[in-house]
């Protein structure tokens, strides 16, 4: 019943289960975009005539409208980004360098674990990873363990788990970090989609946010900075529109969120990640978490009847993704046939190689749902996941 | 037209006849069942295919003057493309193989699944076998 808000699903016969990678975009969100350029290009925060003024007023109430989506204090603390990976190497390479150590979860993806490699840091030597069990749970006794030994620890590690859909209990995580008078960066890629998050409440210092999984445009994203932060986080990189004064022996910088947004921004962008957000306020997140929630049953449920099939978590503290396996089957076989029968969804180790050695598997099949999919995707799915077990075995 | 373009022919041929690309894909899976077993003590780190998702493994034996390949996959689809590849290469001459063009591979039609970004191994595949040919003196 959503799927009219969004134009791909009126032009394709692709059932779209692809939605951890990137989201379908309500027709708003491109409509902006489209605006933007045909109707008022021109940079943001540098000229002053009429279009100018336009497009610096809709880029800051952009950051305006995340403010109030996030509950964050104030539109300072809202930085523009290109992603979640441009947000947390920014965090990794300018504040979080002067922590001694570095804590991340086993369940982290590639974005949250190669900036602390690039760093230097290497398992034991800066950087520590808590252990998670066979159901995939954070170990709370081992993270507060690593805690008591390295405190004042700069920790960073992910809401929802990219690869398994497995859901951090983030709240419990920042308020045992901070007790260690530690700082809590999470990454919060998967988390909008699917639930609302409340930075005043989670009382997190850094979160990371993507428009693309988020039902907004692609190459857009943000990092919230905890007020009291603003003033001790470099800039990661520096140039036009974040400076106050330049000559040439030296500059002095804007304050925030200016001075951390260098360049000239992904604008319509922006603009059009604004409009993602209005479109969820909208919709309402009771509505989007109901929806999404009878969908996921369902997919359980289904799935669950197919033989041989192996789960990594419980899949009821998990939301938005299944991964999963079939018994000596490849996940690319099944990856290749799906597809062949136009089912969109992702095969292999999801950019989280590490859970997947310690898993002792190479890769899964994940199904990654959004509020939009339906019962009759699910059933789309079973009838091909039946056909290709019954071509492969 | 040499051997390997021929064979490329005749292959290309057999998957055209497919309507239906699941069919196809069918077909592909049936000639992965007709691959020979690689022995176990080939299957090593050595012999791995780089940049492949499923593991591709691949050895080469030379007589006279010609190259025979041997290789195996762990997923059945791959196994399928790896016998159609050892079809097209294996009993080539070393100067032939030397001068086999990578755009081989998209002659054959099956161009998404060897893609760089499925990374199904192919494209691995040739280039390895394309290797041992530049390294044989």
């Amino acid at each position: 019943m959503f799927k009219k808000d969004f134009p791909y699903f009126s032009n394709s016969d692709i059932v779209y289960l692809d939605n951890a990678a990137t989201t379908q975009k309500p027709k708003e969100v491109i409509s902006s975009q489209v605006e933007y350029y045909e109707k008022y290009c021109a940079n943001t925060h540098r000229s002053s005539f009429g279009d100018a003024n336009k497009a610096t007023l809709n880029y800051e109430n952009a950051r305006k409208t995340l403010q109030e989506f996030i509950n964050a204090k104030s539109k300072e603390q809202i930085i523009f980004t290109k992603g979640v990976t441009e947000s947390i190497n920014f965090i990794a390479s300018s504040y979080a360098k002067k922590f001694k150590t570095v804590i991340i979860s086993s369940l982290e993806h590639h974005s949250n674990i190669v900036p602390w490699h690039m760093q230097g840091r290497t398992l034991g030597d800066g950087l520590e990873v808590v252990s998670c069990n066979e159901n995939l749970d954070f170990d709370f006794v081992d993270f507060e363990n690593i805690l008591k030994a390295n405190p004042n620890s700069f920790v960073s590690v992910t809401h929802i788990s990219n690869a398994f859909g497995k859901i951090h209990d983030i709240k419990a995580i920042i308020k045992l970090a901070h007790k260690y008078n530690s700082v809590v960066m999470i990454d919060g890629a998967q988390s909008l989609a699917h639930m609302s998050v409340d930075m005043q409440e989670l009382d997190v210092d850094f979160f990371a946010i993507s428009a693309h999984k988020t039902f907004g445009p692609t190459g857009v994203g943000a990092i919230y900075i905890k007020e009291k932060y603003l003033k001790e986080v470099e800039p990661y990189q520096t140039g036009g529109a974040t400076i106050d004064q330049v000559d040439f022996s030296s500059s002095t910088m804007l304050d925030a969120p200016y001075k951390f947004e260098a360049g000239t921004q992904n604008i319509a962008g922006v603009i059009g990640f604004a409009k993602a957000l209005d479109y969820i306020s909208e919709v309402g997140y009771d509505v989007i978490m109901k929806q999404e929630h009878e969908v996921y049953e369902y997919l359980t449920e289904q799935l669950s009847k197919l033989p041989n099939i192996i789960f990594y978590n419980n899949l009821e503290d998990s939301i938005g993704s299944k991964s999963f396996n079939f018994k000596n089957i490849m996940h690319d076989d099944i990856g290749i046939l799906l597809d062949k029968m136009k089912i969109a969804l992702r095969v292999g180790h999801h950019c989280a190689q590490p859970i997947m050695k310690q898993l002792n598997i190479k890769g899964t099949i994940r199904v990654s749902i959004a509020f939009y999919n339906t019962k009759e995707d699910v059933d789309k799915l079973i009838t091909a996941l039946k056909k290709a077990l019954d071509m492969l075995s | 037209m040499n051997t390997i373009e021929k064979r490329v022919q005749d292959i290309k041929e057999d998957l055209d006849f497919f309507d239906d690309e699941l069919q196809k894909y069918e077909y592909i899976i049936d000639l992965g069942k007709k691959l020979p077993e690689l022995e176990e003590k080939h299957k090593v780190p050595e012999n791995i295919v780089h940049g492949c998702t499923s593991q591709v493994w691949l050895i080469v034996e030379k007589k006279d003057d010609k190259l025979y390949f041997k290789g195996t996959s762990d997923a059945v689809i791959v196994k399928g493309l790896v016998y159609i590849i050892l079809n097209i290469f294996s009993d080539s001459s070393i100067e032939e193989l030397r001068e086999v063009d990578m755009d081989i591979v998209y002659e054959l039609g099956l161009s998404e699944v060897i893609t760089p970004n499925r990374q199904s191994g192919v494209i691995g595949m040739i280039k390895k076998i394309k290797e041992y040919a530049l390294s044989i003196n």
